[in-house]
């Protein structure tokens, strides 16, 4: 498995995964992605990573453990569905912001912190599960 | 990615509530979005320099105090406007995912917050028994934060998502521990629940297969029509998959294999809230949802709770583990509230409300207590500690008020709902399953008060040689000095006196719990709070 | 169609706890992989088969295509799949620590938690 030219290519090809996990998950709203498929994403370049170069290196790299990137997550989703209170609407909400920016307006919701919450969380709880596992198969 | 205000607005009310919500119908979803967030923001903290496990229990009181505030708010506002909904995310109730609390679900989830305030204060006090940033706090408050959503929400399916979370948690807590006993104890408690779980939802498919909804009190309207053999299936299903969360015989083994490996502040949560979930689920959906089934599965139900009953008691009279023993006073505790909804009757039902009410502070405060007695005594085998009452004869005597309580001897609170369920069993004439509830009441007291001689009043051993004997488990068991600390004996103080408070003055109980029931016999208003207009 | 996933479904169901029968934790696990596929096809059937039109709206549409494809047991059957992932994630973890720490994977040998015998109390 280690071998020379895997570690070699994988800190390129979890960087890209990493790029293309955060496309997915922006385009979920409307189309085929969203958090948790991006965050499964995330968590896989992390755990090819994990494999390439040692789990140790990545938590350094990391530098939060895995798991309180998941809380993070958890409570950015639980912002995004008490932002509503300040509105006097249900619980869970969507709000939405048209944002003008320089050259296009760009629609800005809690519906997607929501869903950042959930990529947080589930690249985070994943990564935590792969690394334990890689973990014990390395030392 | 347009905004919804292209669309007209004589279209939007068709499909959407946009009244505006007022700020107090927030209390529904806070005693569910307080400790989510809180346990979140935890795990978050508790690995930042200089954030000990001192801040993160700080904060967890503190959190867990304002989800406290915010169920007797939402308690309070329940007993005076009846059920209220809230719908998440303006959509229409049977589409949307309703919240409901109704008289029940308030009660259990305000005395589930109370428990968790109370093991939290217990935490404060407790040695750790892994790293100091891996305390237990965070998962406590997301194990609330599932309960209080399972005795809330009106959605069954999302029912069976808060069981989820909950067990997680559990999960999460289960495995903190590096101990041989803990892992072991952790697998067959994960395993066996999955399955509970899994088979929930299997039956909530089937649910919607027939009914083609999921919002409780649209299947209030939809699912007393549903008769025959689908009807009962379905039922039948639903029993299995609660009995195995609420440990009832024969799918109990589990209880008493992983409940004392933990330490005892996460112990005795399991314990007041994880089974008390499963009875209520069994209320909410057999009692409510299913009438006409539950009255076919009655006698098979009745035998359920004799048979959990009896184990209960014939296992607190084999044990002699002093934190394996609280095990089995729950296991017969679940039989009693299984005779309740077997009776099928007002007077059965209010008794199992009861009985799970006050069966919380219960629970809490025995396994605290008896985790604690074996702490003190240096050993949890019965046969080889003692000499506790003439060390602590405040602790001693508290544990003799819950030992009366947990047999259901007068004036404590176990006695009531017991007086009320064997009442309503020989009323219809199941003389055998009142005298199930007394035998078993026998058992305990037989039991418990051996236990009681044993650890408590026979003087102290000397300090055997390392032998069979039960595992001693947390090799901190010993460790810590012989000191009682407030952190200590305060929530066990608080627990006791509202088991005694609840015996010597159960009329408010009774009260609440008798308007709990028939808010569940008659759902009408149940169903009003989410349509409003609707007859069932 | 409908007779066929049933049967899958049961076929499933049958395999996943003939696996969390046995007492070897990794059968049990991949039981517990199937017992979630069982589960997750007959959530799909129970919110019946419809053929060729899936359930997605496009720009300028206010409802469905007739003849659309029930969306509700395909987002129950997302929350559940999740779900089942994440307890299969956390069992597989759970059980190779267990069997690191407890030299064991056979729940018969797994008795650390509950000690083989021990005589109830007897005398003063």
């Amino acid at each position: 498995m280690n071998t020379l030219i895997f570690r070699t290519i994988a800190p390129f090809l979890a960087a890209l995964m990493l790029v293309f996990s955060v496309f997915v998950l922006l385009r979920g709203h409307n189309e085929p992605g969203g958090g948790f498929i991006g965050g499964l994403i995330a968590a896989s370049a992390f755990a090819i990573q994990g494999l390439a170069q040692g789990v140790s290196a990545v938590r350094r790299a990391l530098k939060m453990d895995p798991l309180g990137i998941a809380a993070i997550g958890l409570l950015l989703s639980a912002l995004a569905g008490f932002l509503p209170f300040l509105g006097a609407m249900p619980f869970m909400t969507g709000l939405w912001i048209d944002l003008n920016l320089v050259a296009d307006t760009v629609p800005v919701s809690s519906v997607m912190l929501f869903d950042i919450g959930v990529y947080l969380v589930v690249a985070g709880t994943v990564t935590a599960i792969a690394l334990a596992l890689e973990e014990k198969e390395t030392d | 990615m347009a905004s919804t205000a292209a669309v007209s607005p004589a279209l939007l009310e068709q499909a959407m509530s946009i009244a505006p919500v007022p700020p107090e119908h927030w209390l529904i979803v806070a005693p569910v979005l307080v400790p989510l967030a809180g346990g979140a923001a935890l795990i978050a903290l508790r690995h930042r320099p200089g954030a000990g496990r001192a801040l993160v229990g700080r904060l967890s009181i503190l959190l867990l105090a304002l989800t406290l505030a915010a169920n007797i708010g939402l308690f309070l506002m329940v007993v005076e406007k009846g059920a209220l909904t809230m719908v998440m995310g303006r959509w229409l109730p049977p589409f949307g995912i309703a919240f409901t609390a109704d008289r029940l679900g308030a009660a259990f989830s305000l005395s589930a917050a109370a428990i968790a305030l109370l093991a939290a204060i217990f935490t404060r006090g407790e040695a750790g028994t892994g790293a100091p940033a891996y305390g237990p706090e965070p998962f406590h408050l997301l194990l609330l934060a599932g309960v209080s959503g399972a005795f809330l929400t009106g959605d069954i399916f999302n029912l069976y998502v808060w069981f989820e979370v909950l067990l997680i948690a559990s999960f999460g807590l289960l495995a903190l521990g590096p101990d041989r006993a803990e892992l072991d104890g952790a697998l067959k408690y994960g395993f066996l629940n999955l399955a509970g779980t899994t088979l929930f939802l299997v039956a909530v498919g089937l649910v919607y297969g027939v009914t083609g909804t999921l919002n409780m009190a649209d299947l209030a309207m939809r699912l007393p029509a549903m008769e025959g053999v689908p009807a009962v299936t379905l039922a039948a299903l639903f029993l299995f998959a609660f009995s195995m969360k609420a440990a009832a015989f024969p799918v109990q083994f589990w209880l008493p294999a992983a409940y004392h490996t933990p330490r005892a502040s996460t112990a005795a949560l399991f314990a007041a809230l994880l089974t008390k979930v499963g009875v209520y689920a069994m209320l909410r959906v057999l009692v409510m949802l299913m009438p006409a089934p539950l009255e076919e599965l009655s006698l098979l139900i009745a035998a359920i709770a004799a048979a959990t009953m009896l184990f209960g008691g014939l296992g607190v009279l084999a044990e002699r583990d002093l934190r394996r023993l609280p095990g089995f006073v729950l296991i017969s505790g679940i039989g009693t509230m299984l005779a309740g909804i077997a009776l099928h009757s007002p007077g059965g039902a209010t008794g199992a409300i009861f009985y799970g009410l006050q069966s919380m502070a219960l629970m809490l405060a025995l396994y605290l207590a008896l985790f604690e007695a074996a702490r003190l005594a240096g050993t949890p085998d019965l046969m080889k500690g003692g000499g506790l009452y003439a060390r602590h004869p405040l602790f001693s005597g508290l544990v003799l008020a819950l030992f009366f309580a947990a047999a259901g001897l007068p004036p404590f609170s176990g006695f009531w709902p017991k007086a009320l369920i064997v009442k309503a069993a020989l009323d219809i004439g199941a003389w055998w399953l009142a005298g199930a509830v007394l035998l078993s009441g026998f058992f305990l007291t037989v039991g418990l008060a051996r236990a009681y001689m044993l650890a408590f009043w026979h003087p102290q051993r000397p300090p055997a040689p390392v032998g069979r004997g039960p595992q001693t488990g947390q090799a901190a068991l010993s460790a810590r000095p012989q000191k009682l600390a407030l952190t200590t004996i305060l929530p066990l103080a608080v627990a006791a006196l509202a088991v005694i408070g609840f015996g010597l003055f159960p009329e408010r109980l009774l009260q609440l719990s008798g308007d709990a029931a028939s808010g569940l016999a008659d759902p009408a208003a149940y169903v009003g709070s989410v349509f409003p207009g609707a007859k069932p | 169609m409908e007779a066929i996933l049933a049967l899958l479904s049961t076929a499933f169901l049958a395999a996943a706890f003939y696996l969390l029968l046995s007492r070897h934790v990794v059968r049990m696990l991949i039981g517990v992989a199937l017992l979630g596929n069982g589960v997750n096809l007959s959530l799909f059937l129970a919110g019946r088969l419809t053929r060729g039109v899936p359930p997605v709206m496009g720009a300028g549409e206010e409802v469905l295509k007739a003849g659309a494809a029930n969306p509700l047991p395909q987002a129950l059957i997302l929350t559940a799949i999740v779900i089942s992932f994440s307890f299969f994630a956390f069992l597989l973890v759970l059980g190779y620590r267990a069997y690191q720490t407890l030299g064991t994977d056979d729940t018969r040998a797994m008795r650390f938690a509950e000690p083989d015998r021990l005589d109830p109390p007897t005398g003063y």
